[in-house]
């Protein structure tokens, strides 16, 4: 019996046959007001305010109408930025994806039987996937200059955390039946492995690592604001030059190009499983 | 024996053709895009680049990691979590009319259609066109990165919902039909239940991910701990950028753990 029963005893309801039956209060209370409290905080601090809204919230569309209508001739100079971050989006999340296969295969309990071992990989894995994309866009900037490598590298290192984190989870659930009779018949770990747990393991890698790829060419469109190339980079510079028809033309592009690819990943992910 | 594994083995099911013209497609597609590796050049000194950052996140800048006052870590840290949390509320409740209208069990076919693209065109839309669009509403600060955290959160949060829509039990809604229930009470006592857990569970999620994603705003002024983190990295000061990295990092692996918790709780009921 917690506090909370305590302060708000239960429910007694008695039955036709005399025995009694107790139930709990709802906890809904606490949580409604551990919200409300964490919102007036939060109203506080960051200044919202509805009534601003209200009454300049109009505001809000004036960019937005000033994109239509979008202009179509601008389409020619769109096609090669936004193939490029298409082949950045594929290149990174194949990359990470790859790499974070044996750095899973190292975090997951029922593979590797050192807890040290596990548990540090676990940790970068955790600390990877925290570190913001556009934080990393910037580094590699730093360090491969402007251009696609960098923005590449970001969404390597993000697909990396991502999946690797996935995959260790999936790699715990599975049958460890035949991985063992492998081992038994003298296969070492990592030939067991890719015999015993890869084909069991394959169809989940491949559905999240298309979903992955999906994301990231929506999330690739941010990476040019740091100069990591793509797309992203003339959104920012017509945004920036208040070329509103044309910055239209571009989120058009983006999101016909983003709907083509989820809809063929999304087919091919309901083959997969 | 023998000859019927054999047998069994040969008549294994021989999809090798699709396969390989599926590895070619990827393979091609990889080496296609090998061709849009570029660079402006800069790298020479990328190596001494890279030991200088790793220099500046080791060694942190103590005065601003544990400074109380507004320009500190711990200050803009809190107001992170007032723009991701407030952000995630407002984006959680412009989500729960647009996942109703757009749940295909509710609504008619076309109207869910287009429910669905506008979703779709929603998400679409970078975080920092967004951010701009409100600074004209609400000016420069916290206040216009809270707005565009909650819209950025719509395409998720809604797509959830919508699943959780479409999940619904209609059956307990026969059986309090059943019991003569009126539609309220129906609503109280049948639909609710179902959808809150899933709900609050998609709404502790997504306001991980919007801390984890504040960093855009600081791109365009709209307030929180982006802002300082990228001019202090754009000034080479990887010291500061350092500590409030490390101030990051922290609060969200915090955070992290406790909603996942929460969650775990909230799913097993």
């Amino acid at each position: 019996m917690s506090i909370y029963d305590k302060i708000f005893p239960p429910k007694k309801y008695t039955l036709d046959n005399g025995k009694t039956v107790e139930q709990k209060r709802s906890r809904a209370p606490i949580y409604v007001i551990l919200v409300l409290l964490m919102s007036y905080v939060s109203i506080r601090v960051t200044g919202f305010d509805p009534a601003t809204l209200a009454k300049r919230g109009n505001q809000f569309f004036v960019i937005l109408s000033r994109m239509f209508p979008p202009e179509y001739g601008y389409f020619s100079n769109i096609v090669n930025p936004i193939l490029d971050t298409v082949k950045m989006s594929l290149l990174g999340s194949a990359l990470g994806s790859i790499i974070c296969l044996p750095f899973a295969m190292l975090a997951s309990t029922n593979i590797c039987k050192n807890r040290i071992v596990v548990a540090a990989m676990r940790l970068i894995f955790s600390i990877v996937r925290t570190l913001p994309t556009l934080v990393s866009a910037l580094i590699a900037t730093f360090i491969f200059g402007l251009g696609t490598i960098a923005g590449t590298t970001a969404i390597a290192i993000f697909s990396f955390s991502y999946i690797g984190k996935i995959m260790y989870e999936e790699i715990e659930t599975v049958d460890m039946g035949a991985f063992e009779a492998m081992e038994a018949m003298g296969f070492n770990r990592t030939e067991a492995f890719i015999h015993a747990i890869v084909p069991q393991v394959m169809p989940a890698f491949l559905s999240n690592s298309l979903y992955n790829f999906e994301g990231n060419v929506r999330y690739a469109a941010v990476l040019g604001y740091v100069g990591a190339g793509g797309i992203g980079l003339i959104l920012n510079e017509q945004l920036g030059w208040r070329e509103y028809p044309n910055v239209g033309m571009i989120l058009l592009v983006l999101f016909v190009t983003v709907f083509i690819i989820e809809s063929v990943s999304r087919y091919a992910r309901k083959k997969l499983v | 024996m023998d000859e019927r594994i054999v047998k069994a083995y040969e008549s294994r099911p021989k999809d090798w053709i699709w396969q390989l013209a599926i590895a070619v497609i990827v393979i091609g597609l990889l080496i296609w895009s090998l061709g849009a590796m570029e660079t402006s050049g800069a790298s020479a000194n990328g190596g001494k680049m890279a030991i200088n950052i790793l220099n500046g996140i080791v060694h942190p800048d103590q005065e601003l990691l544990f400074n109380l006052t507004k320009e500190g870590v711990p200050y803009l840290l809190v107001e992170t979590i007032c723009i991701a949390f407030m952000g995630t509320v407002v984006g959680a409740i412009f989500s729960i009319p647009l996942a109703f209208l757009s749940a295909s069990n509710l609504t008619p076919k076309p109207v869910a259609f287009i429910g669905r693209i506008l979703i779709m065109i929603i998400r679409t839309v970078p975080a920092f066109v967004y951010g701009l669009m409100f600074i004209r509403v609400t000016g420069p600060g916290p206040f216009a990165g809270l707005m565009t955290m909650s819209v950025t959160s719509i395409g998720m949060v809604s797509k959830m919902y919508i699943e959780a829509i479409e999940d619904l039990d209609t059956k307990i809604l026969e059986s309090l039909d059943a019991m003569g229930c009126s539609t309220w009470q129906k609503i109280l006592h049948g639909i609710l239940p179902q959808l809150m857990p899933n709900f609050a569970s998609t709404a502790i999620y997504r306001f991980d991910i919007n801390l984890r994603d504040a960093t855009v705003l600081g791109l365009v002024g709209a307030g929180g701990i982006g802002a300082p983190l990228i001019f202090a990295m754009n000034a080479y000061r990887w010291n500061e950028a350092g500590s409030i990295l490390i101030g990051l990092v922290v609060l969200v692996l915090i955070v992290e753990w406790i909603s996942t918790k929460i969650r775990v709780k909230l799913t097993r009921g």
